[in-house]
């Protein structure tokens, strides 16, 4: 009991206390209150359940080397215990959490089937998120843009192993597999930036796949699209030569889509799948040695002077 | 009791010693047959894995001590994680339970002479030795598996992981399963046919019905996880396209195939910790089990039960809903005979006169775990708030209080338990309670907080994570929880080994056990028991005239079975004695037989197809000259 009684305010207050923003139970929307709800109301029913075990086993530890206390050999009785404990109350208990949140949650968190105002394909990728909006051109990496209070379906797969796409304060999380889709809703009631990272264990850089859905007020997001739908102001040769082969900056020679597409990089708040913020040192320290910042990830070390790097990152700088 | 003995019964003691004597000295550890021996030998083995599996968890836990901790790079810490896993699981609980408990333990609590097949009982332990060097050879060159210990496809696949890691993976748990599935059958055959007159399936230990039911899941579990390997070294090494979709292929099956292994086998992991729970509880408690129909059917259906929960790991796969459904039904269900089993643990315990001694403070600190485990595995069947959190430090939490609080501390618990029955020497005491307090207060501090970051939204199998999540002072508590927990081990090593020298000598029977392992001398002799025991109740050493019988029975030469190597087969349900059965005699064939697969097992490494045909063909050869080798039994 002690320790029970010690532990559920401690444990209580330091979920609701702090936390970044990546809490499970920090719920920003519909669906992940719902969430969190259940784990509440089955973390209270854990505590009482934890309390009568902590207090059996204390009235073992009081009976010690007390062979003449009253109660004892009573097998009747005890076995009456274990039935009704240990079986039918279980049985109650048990049903009445299967139909609540296994019949009834489960349903209200269910993907939307029909359409929704804005839908987002979510591609995986080691180690990043690619992301492209239905109908339009806009692609982006590692930032999903989504209007406040609307409904947004995520259609989420991979291009290579299996990652998971996770939002905590928005959503469950749903498997990226090979050759198939699946559907999530993506809602926030409150403007914000919500962080995820991939849950699915994908390799070297797992730790380092992150991803941050910004929800805005609904004109700021069709400003947004409409900016991300235009292609690059101006094309930089050093770019194409170095970069080209693996990265898109649309509207100039650089096409390829490997890595992220860079079109918009310099209004992107990080960089790297949110490893760093995206800073001019930042970014500087990225495309000298990629490999340092982010051991193992698909972008090599490039062979380029300091003037050149210099370069590279003012051309990125100007993709607004 | 040879020394006062009357005359017939040193004389049977005489011919017993001449019959089962084995050879002495190292080539005795590698020929040897006898179940107690080979139980000491896995015991050790698995120990040093222990302490591998040990040294990994530690280091890991210091590189996530502190955010961008820089103690081990990405690839060194993915290695470190899957070899954790695979050490814990493979090489370390599973021998640890059925190959060094089960192994001594079983043939004793039924009164038997041995295993059933004392030499396919020899060769597991040797192919175990070979699978676990196997896999451990891995690190040498820097290329351990690295993909999760669940070993996800397309991740493990040669075109996402190039070099032998995921090889040495696949092959090393082919390899192992072999000699687990050798050990299962063995523990099962031995526990139907070899039980003492009179032991009929309600007299039996609930310990034995552990094992029973342990040993039956991994005969059915093991083949999935071992059909899946194969898929996976087919892929990777022929070309084959189980797993890949531009084939028609599906890496969900990877997955369908591995959890239908993977749960089982939790179940098969905490199963014989409820075993040893229910052999400590009785004899501290001076009382015997309560409900004990009711725990001996729980403990063989949660094993049955547990093969239908596997797609609970796969909640957030996005398979159809109706399947989701039925599992976390399945999931709800499989919580029953738990809560039975504690209830009952906890009732004997109140209307007993319990006695704290080392062994049941093990129990009582393995039954919170147990709990907290259990209460957090419920949460898992509630569809949504799994598919939130899988994947995330919570179900971390949550299977390390079932895997360390609940298997491993009943285990701890058994350490000190049989320690005076296997070496004749009591523990000490003292220091065994500090090792309590320790591990206790490591296991709470190291796992608890666990559960507080996985909620904050800490995904597992990170090699680093980031300032300003919240995470940082949880992180920090585990990692220094585990440098305790770790002490707390240590200190239950240094008792064992220092109270194994000096402790103080025992007799047969230092608590008072009701089991027959507790009605030999400690150590048990070689044929385990003088004159085979007759049983009329689950808890036999209670029963005084019974064994005042057993000594008349030793007088007059009844069941004693002295003139050859022999112990006696009873019916399957009632124990009704129905024959003897010769028992082989030592033999170096196992490890023979052992060192060819393992050979075998390197060349298939290696991609040497023909030279390891070849050594397959040497297994053959070896195992017709174990046949041919066959020495007349009972000439004495």
């Amino acid at each position: 009991m002690t320790r029970a009684a010690l532990l559920a305010p401690l444990f209580a207050l330091a979920l609701v206390g702090c936390g970044g923003n990546q809490n499970t139970l920090g719920p920003a929307s519909h669906d992940e209150r719902s969430i969190s709800h259940l784990f509440w109301i089955m973390f209270g029913a854990s505590c009482v359940g934890f309390g009568v075990i902590v207090t059996l086993l204390f009235l073992g530890w009081a009976r010690r080397e007390r062979p003449n206390l009253p109660g004892g050999r009573g097998e009747r009785a005890a076995t009456g215990v274990v039935i009704g404990l240990g079986v039918a109350l279980p049985i109650v208990l048990l049903v009445s959490l299967f139909v609540y949140s296994d019949l009834f949650v489960v349903d209200s968190v269910a993907a939307p089937t029909g359409r929704t105002p804005v839908t987002v394909r979510v591609i995986g990728h080691q180690w990043w998120w690619e992301v492209r909006y239905g109908g339009s051109n806009v692609v982006t990496a590692n930032e999903i843009h989504i209007p406040v209070r609307t409904d947004v379906t995520a259609i989420v797969t991979t291009a290579d192993v299996i990652h998971s796409f996770w939002v905590p304060e928005l959503n469950r999380k749903v498997d990226m597999n090979p050759g198939s889709q699946n559907r999530l809703l993506l809602r926030a009631d409150r403007a914000g930036a919500y962080r995820g990272q991939c849950a699915e264990f994908c390799g070297l850089q797992h730790a380092h796949m992150a991803v941050e859905v910004i929800a805005q007020p609904k004109a700021e997001f069709q400003r947004w699209l409409a900016q991300n739908a235009k292609p690059a102001a101006r094309d930089s040769k050093l770019f194409d030569a170095n970069c080209g082969s693996c990265h898109q900056v649309r509207g100039t020679p650089s096409r390829t889509r490997v890595g992220p597409d860079l079109t918009h990089f310099a209004s992107r708040r990080t960089i790297a799948a949110l490893t760093k913020p995206n800073t001019p040192e930042n970014l500087r320290e990225w495309i000298r040695d990629p490999q340092h910042v982010k051991p193992g990830n698909r972008m090599p070390n490039l062979p380029l002077t300091n003037a050149q790097f210099d370069a590279l990152a003012r051309y990125l700088e100007s993709l607004r | 009791m040879a020394v006062t003995a009357p005359a017939p019964v040193r004389r049977h003691i005489e011919n017993l010693e001449r019959v089962w004597a084995e050879r002495p000295g190292v080539l005795g550890w590698l020929t040897t047959v006898d179940h107690k021996k080979i139980g000491l030998l896995y015991f050790w083995t698995t120990l040093v894995f222990f302490a591998a599996g040990g040294i990994e968890a530690l280091l890991m836990r210091t590189q996530l001590a502190t955010a961008n901790e820089d103690v081990v790079g990405p690839e060194t810490f993915d290695q470190l994680m899957t070899m954790h896993g695979v050490t814990m699981i493979f090489f370390f609980i599973i021998p640890m339970t059925t190959g060094a408990f089960g192994n001594y333990l079983v043939p004793l609590m039924i009164g038997a002479r041995d295993m059933a097949f004392p030499r396919l009982n020899a060769l597991s332990y040797w192919i175990f030795l070979g699978a676990g060097l196997f896999m451990y050879s891995s690190f040498l060159i820097h290329q351990a598996p690295n993909a999760g210990w669940f070993d996800y496809v397309p991740l493990a696949l040669r075109r996402y992981d190039g070099g032998l890691n995921i090889d040495f993976y696949a092959l090393g748990l082919i390899f192992n399963s072999v000699a687990t599935t050798l050990g299962a059958l063995n523990l099962t055959v031995t526990i139907f046919k070899l039980r003492a007159p009179g032991m009929s399936w309600n007299r039996m230990p609930l310990f034995c019905f552990a094992m029973l039911a342990t040993s039956l899941a991994l005969i059915f579990a093991l083949p999935a996880l071992t059909a899946d390997c194969i898929f996976l070294e087919l892929q990777r090494k022929l070309g084959f396209h189980f797993f890949d979709t531009a084939y028609g292929g599906d890496p969900l099956l990877w997955q369908h195939l591995f959890w239908i292994f993977a749960h089982p086998e939790v179940y098969i992991i905490v199963l014989p910790a409820f075993g040893i729970a229910t052999s400590i509880i009785p004899t501290f408690a001076r009382h015997r089990m309560i409900a004990f129909p009711l725990v001996a059917m729980a403990e063989l259906l949660v094993a049955f039960i547990g093969f239908g929960v596997w797609a609970h790991h796969m909640f957030a796969t996005g398979l159809t809903s109706t399947t989701l459904v039925f599992f976390a039904a399945a999931s709800m269900m499989v919580v029953v005979p738990s809560t039975i089993q504690i209830y009952a643990w906890l009732m004997t315990v109140n209307i007993g006169t319990p006695q704290f001694r080392a062994p049941l403070m093990f129990i009582g600190g393995f039954i919170l775990f147990f709990v907290i485990g259990g209460l957090s595995g419920i949460m898992f069947a509630a569809i949504p708030f799994d598919q939130a959190t899988t994947d995330t430090y919570f179900v971390v939490a949550h299977f390390h209080f079932i895997i360390f609080g609940a298997a491993v501390f009943p285990l701890l618990g058994g350490i000190y338990y049989w320690f005076p029955k296997v070496t004749g020497r009591m523990y000490d005491e003292r220091l065994a309670q500090v090792s309590f307090w320790l591990t206790f207060v490591g296991t709470t501090l190291t796992f608890f907080p666990m559960h507080i970051v996985g909620l904050l939204g800490m995904t597992r199998r990170v090699y680093t994570y980031d300032h300003g999540l919240g995470w940082d002072a949880y992180n920090l508590v585990e990692t220094i929880g585990g440098y305790i927990l770790a002490a707390g081990l240590f200190t239950i090593a240094f008792n064992v080994v220092r109270s194994y020298r000096r402790g103080l000598p025992v007799g047969r029977d230092p608590f008072h056990g009701g089991t027959l392992e507790w009605t030999t001398t400690s150590p048990p002799p070689p044929y385990n028991f003088p004159v085979i025991p007759t049983v009329t109740s689950a808890y036999p050493n209670w029963d005084e005239p019974d064994r005042a019988e057993d000594l008349r029975k030793l007088e007059r030469g009844d069941l004693v079975l002295d003139e050859a190597h022999e112990t006696p087969e009873s019916t399957v349900n009632d124990a009704v004695p129905s024959a003897i059965a010769e028992m082989p005699p030592e033999s170096p064939w196992p490890v023979i037989v052992a060192a060819t697969v393992t050979i075998a097992f390197f060349l298939l490494l290696t991609e040497h197809y023909a030279s390891a045909g070849l050594a397959f063909m040497l297994t053959l050869l070896a195992a017709a000259g174990w046949n041919a080798h066959e020495p007349e039994e009972g000439v004495g």
